[in-house]
This record gives C-alpha cells, sequence and structure tokens, in this order.
C-alpha cells in the first residue's frame, strides 16, 4: 500500500505534517508537544463540516456524497506565528495542541527535536498502514475456473 | 390540515423517562458503551452515517445508543445535529483510486492488476450461528463454528502452518500501492462509457440548500441516493434486476478502505488533509449503447458511500445505471428509471417522518372528515326515501347501484 503519505504528491513539508497530526490522537500529539508554549487562540476550537465531494465513475461529474465533522483552531505564539489545525472529528482539545505544533514546526529548524517527534509519528502511521495492508493481502485470493461438459 | 394541540406536557415528561427506562432495559446487564458500539457494531454505525448524511462514527454510535439501535431514529438525529453546525466549505473531490485497500473484489475480471482481496467480508460465511460467541468473550473467530471455540491468541504466536484459514499477516506483503479501478481498464480498450467531468469542471448542486427540480441531474441523483434509505435502493436494484428496468450488469469491482479527504482553506490557500474516510465503492458495468458516432460501449453504474457499506454502495450503483436510461434515450418504464420516483421516496428521515406524522393528533382533521360522513350519508338517506317515494308504483325497474 503507500508507503507515503495517503494522496502525497509534491506535498510541502508543512502539507505533510498536517496530515500526520489530523491522523494523531490526542494523546500522541500531546506528548509530541510537551509543556505549551505562551500563546493566543485566534480561533477557538470549533466543529463544523466540511461536504465531502466524490466524483461519479471514480473520475467523472463531482457530486456530494455527504458532510463530515471537522475541527479547526487557531492559534499565534508570542513571536507572532500563527498555526492551524484542521481535522476530521469533534476533539476541541486536539485541535488547539496540534495548532500549536503546526505553529511550532514551522519555526524550528528541521533538525529540531519536534521535527524528529512528527517524523516519527509519522513512521508509526504509515507503520500501521502497511500493517493493515499486510492483514488485508492474507486475503488475496486466485480463483480459477472450471470449464463445464469438458 | 393539520391543527396543532396543546397540553399533554406531564405525559410527555413522564414519556421520555420511560424510554430511558426502556431503552437501559435490565439494569442488572451492563450497560454499553458508545465506543463499544463504534467498535462493535461498526456496520449498523456505517448506515447510520450514511442515511445521516454525516461522517462521524462516535456520533453515530451515539445515535443508535440513544436511539435503542433504530436505524431510521439514528440517522435523524445526525441529520439534526449536522443543521446545528457551521459548514467549513467543500473538500476537493476524493480520489479512490488512492484508496488504502482492505477489500477489492471484481466479478469481471479473474487476474486483475493488483489482484483481489477478499478482506472482511461475511460473503463466505455459512450463516450458521455461532454460539460461542453467546456465553464467551474473546472468541477470535467467530464466523464459522467449525473454526470458533479456540480461544484468542496473542498475535505472535504462528498458528500451525498447515491451516490454510489463518495466515499471519507478517508473511504476506503489502499490497499494491496502484490498483486500477476496472472500468478504467475497460475504458483504456474503449468498451467503457468514459467519465468525464463536464466542461469547466462545475460545482455539485446540493440538495440540503437547494430546492430539487426534475429531470434531475446525475450529480443530484448521486447524491440522494447517498444519502437514501438502503432498503429502498436495495428494492429498486433488485427490481432492476428482476426485469422491471432490464439490465444484465456485472460487478466490474467493489473496493472498500480508506481514502484521504482534503480541504483547501480560504486562509491557507493549500489543500490540508482531514484525515482517512473509510468508503466504499461500486462499478457496476451494464451492457451496451452506441450511437451513430460512438462504437457500442459498456454502460456504468456507480455508487459510493461511507463506511463499510457494500449492499447500499451496490444498490445505489444498479438504481444509477438505471436513471440513466433518459441520458441513453431508454424508455423509462420502471420505477428504479424515473428519478422523481426515486429522489422523492429514497429518503427514510423524510419518508418516516410523513408515514409516522400520521399517528400524532388529527383530532380536528378528523372531526371534519365525521362531519362530512354523517352529512353524505344523511343526504343519502334523504334523496333514497326521496327515490322510493317517486318510484314507489313501478317497483325496482333496474338493478341496485
Amino acid at each position: 500500500m503507500n508507503d507515503k503519505t495517503p494522496g502525497s504528491t509534491e506535498k510541502t513539508p508543512r502539507q505533510i505534517w498536517m496530515a500526520t497530526l489530523a491522523r494523531a490522537s490526542r494523546s500522541e500529539i500531546e506528548t509530541l508537544l510537551g509543556a505549551p508554549p505562551a500563546h493566543e487562540v485566534l480561533k477557538a476550537p470549533e466543529t463544523g463540516t466540511v461536504m465531502v465531494e466524490g466524483r461519479a465513475g471514480g473520475a467523472g461529474r463531482r457530486f456530494n456524497l455527504g458532510e463530515t465533522t471537522v475541527t479547526r483552531c487557531v492559534v499565534r505564539l508570542s513571536n507572532g506565528r500563527m498555526g492551524f489545525s484542521y481535522a476530521l472529528g469533534r476533539d476541541h482539545a486536539k485541535a488547539r495542541l496540534a495548532a500549536l505544533v503546526d505553529a511550532q514546526l514551522q519555526d524550528e529548524a528541521e533538525g529540531s527535536a519536534l521535527h524528529g517527534g512528527i517524523a516519527r509519528l509519522a513512521e508509526h502511521q504509515t507503520a500501521a498502514r502497511q500493517r493493515a495492508s499486510r492483514k488485508a493481502a492474507t486475503t488475496k485470493v486466485d480463483f480459477f475456473t472450471l470449464v463445464r461438459g469438458a | 390540515m393539520y391543527v396543532a394541540v396543546k397540553g399533554g406536557e406531564a405525559a410527555i415528561l413522564a414519556t421520555h423517562e420511560l424510554v430511558a427506562e426502556a431503552r437501559r432495559g435490565d439494569p442488572a446487564i451492563p450497560e454499553i458503551s458508545v465506543a463499544q458500539i463504534r467498535e462493535q457494531q461498526a456496520l449498523a454505525c456505517a448506515r447510520v452515517m450514511n442515511e445521516g448524511s454525516l461522517y462521524d462514527s462516535d456520533l453515530a454510535a451515539l445515535a443508535l445508543k440513544q436511539s435503542q439501535g433504530d436505524v431510521i431514529e439514528a440517522a435523524f438525529l445526525m441529520r439534526a445535529y449536522r443543521t446545528t453546525l457551521p459548514r467549513f466549505g467543500s473538500s476537493v473531490p476524493l480520489d479512490t483510486a488512492t484508496m488504502s485497500i482492505r477489500r477489492r473484489v471484481s466479478a469481471t475480471y479473474k487476474d486483475l492488476p493488483g489482484g483481489q482481496v477478499l478482506g472482511p467480508t461475511y460473503d463466505y460465511t455459512h450463516r450458521l450461528f455461532d454460539f460461542a460467541l453467546m456465553d464467551s468473550e474473546n472468541v477470535r473467530v467467530g464466523l464459522d463454528p467449525t473454526i470458533s471455540g479456540r480461544e484468542a491468541r496473542p498475535s505472535t504466536t504462528h498458528p500451525s502452518s498447515g491451516d490454510a484459514r489463518i495466515k499471519p499477516e507478517h508473511h504476506a506483503a503489502p499490497l499494491d500501492a496502484h490498483m486500477p479501478r476496472v472500468p478504467d481498464i475497460l475504458g483504456a480498450e474503449g468498451l467503457m462509457e468514459a467519465e468525464e467531468a463536464p466542461e469547466g469542471d462545475p460545482r455539485p448542486f446540493d440538495l440540503t440548500r437547494d430546492p430539487v427540480s426534475f429531470p434531475a441531474d446525475r450529480d443530484v441523483r448521486l447524491q440522494a441516493m447517498a444519502r437514501g434509505d438502503e432498503g429502498f435502493l436495495l428494492g429498486l436494484g433488485y427490481s432492476v434486476q428482476r426485469g422491471f428496468g432490464g439490465s444484465h450488469p456485472f460487478v466490474g469491482e467493489v473496493r472498500v478502505g480508506e481514502v484521504a479527504v482534503e480541504l483547501v482553506p480560504e486562509e491557507l490557500g493549500f489543500a490540508v488533509d482531514l484525515g482517512d474516510l473509510t468508503l466504499t465503492e461500486c462499478q457496476m458495468v451494464n451492457q451496451f449503447q452506441g450511437s451513430k458516432d460512438i462504437a457500442p460501449q459498456f454502460t456504468r453504474g456507480y455508487g459510493l458511500v461511507f463506511g463499510h457499506a457494500e449492499r447500499k454502495a451496490m444498490s445505489m450503483s444498479l438504481v444509477d445505471r438505471a436513471l440513466k436510461a433518459r441520458d441513453f434515450g431508454e424508455a423509462a418504464d420502471y420505477p428504479a428509471q424515473q428519478d422523481e420516483f426515486v429522489l422523492y421516496h429514497s429518503d427514510n428521515v423524510e419518508a418516516a417522518g410523513f408515514v409516522e406524522h400520521l399517528k400524532l393528533p388529527h383530532y380536528v382533521d378528523f372531526q371534519g372528515e365525521l362531519e362530512l360522513i354523517r352529512r353524505i350519508r344523511r343526504e343519502r338517506d334523504e334523496r333514497l326515501a326521496g327515490e322510493q317515494d317517486s318510484k314507489e308504483p313501478d317497483a325496482m325497474p333496474e338493478a341496485a347501484e
């Protein structure tokens, strides 16, 4: 299955870490962040919906499949750096923590502990996807046709 | 006209208490948790998400708990909750070709690029009760009485190598990253009706915001079916197969798995990956259509739904094809081919509302009907009495009406 972050074609590092944060649990992000830095909440965590669009036949005309819950949050660190979080679900605490991580990751150099931490989280997510894929692969089937009246 | 009634507050409060008691059942039995429903009744949750038209498995589980497992009541709760939320926007259209496959089968090709993957399915179970699930916890293999009864093993233990039924996943290589959609394989040969976005890739119609008019376009039909009742669509799909819509389709592909969903927030201006949705997609391959300009091709029916919900996706794809009758110049003689019939009756929350409102007090309406029927009978009696008087001389010229 996908070794990369799902749907990742030429994604920016920020897009990749935001995808990782969206899939992480609240406690994983809490552990990653450690003590939250001083910040103000520009847009308090808010739950709304996003209308999910599909395409007829997979590639044709767009249609509305249905909505999904999404929670977003915007924070600003004391140095002015803004952090955003958008993720499926309704976890307000997670949204705020993820926005903080997003702000800090933008500020920090590539080799920082936080960058290392998010990379490890992404690896865990990839490993989990691979495990699921291997489980599915155990049910791979070879049907063969029986010729009748031969 | 419905005339409202007042009063009954005390009785209504009391019924709320009673329904809470009924929902809880025997207090000696442990209460079920929302997480248990989410994890162990996931297919029911998928149905609630589809018919509630809101993807959130926690809320679907809560809705099922609150409604005592009444799926339509649960869908109603989802719909009601949805209306309280702001909408942040529309996603980037999903690309189901990037799905992380958990299950993928085709009835048209034995050897597919990427292979056929049965995944978790009840298709090959014996439909015999497994009573082991009734009395004991942690029965791992619970689909077939010939296998169950074994205790759950830690995943590190290897089952005996001769056991064809259980293959440990660490022996298997992950699936291919790219699994082409089956109709695209036929499409490459030109044998499949092309499925392309119309000029300018227009925003889809949203029936939650604008009133539907007929004939309805494909985007409207697909949205209505995605939130439509599974049973209704199953019945219509079945009717098509049985000859009420004449179609002899093949499952080109059913795939189940996770697809990333992205949103481009205005303030960021780039696509943000929101996480993965579990989806089921069905591509139905139907018989040919052609014209002066186009050589005969297979035609498509498409189904896409939330969660693992194959029956729903398949039914949707059957009805999708049936509803294309007009586009192909076919006669639309049967219910499944008539968009107005299908779209107006597929929404089970609306249907249940209208059917079930009949049990609410209609005292004033009924009083009106009572008065009407009494007047009609009175007038009839008077008319008969009058006729009797005038026709008394020559008795019974014709048989009575």
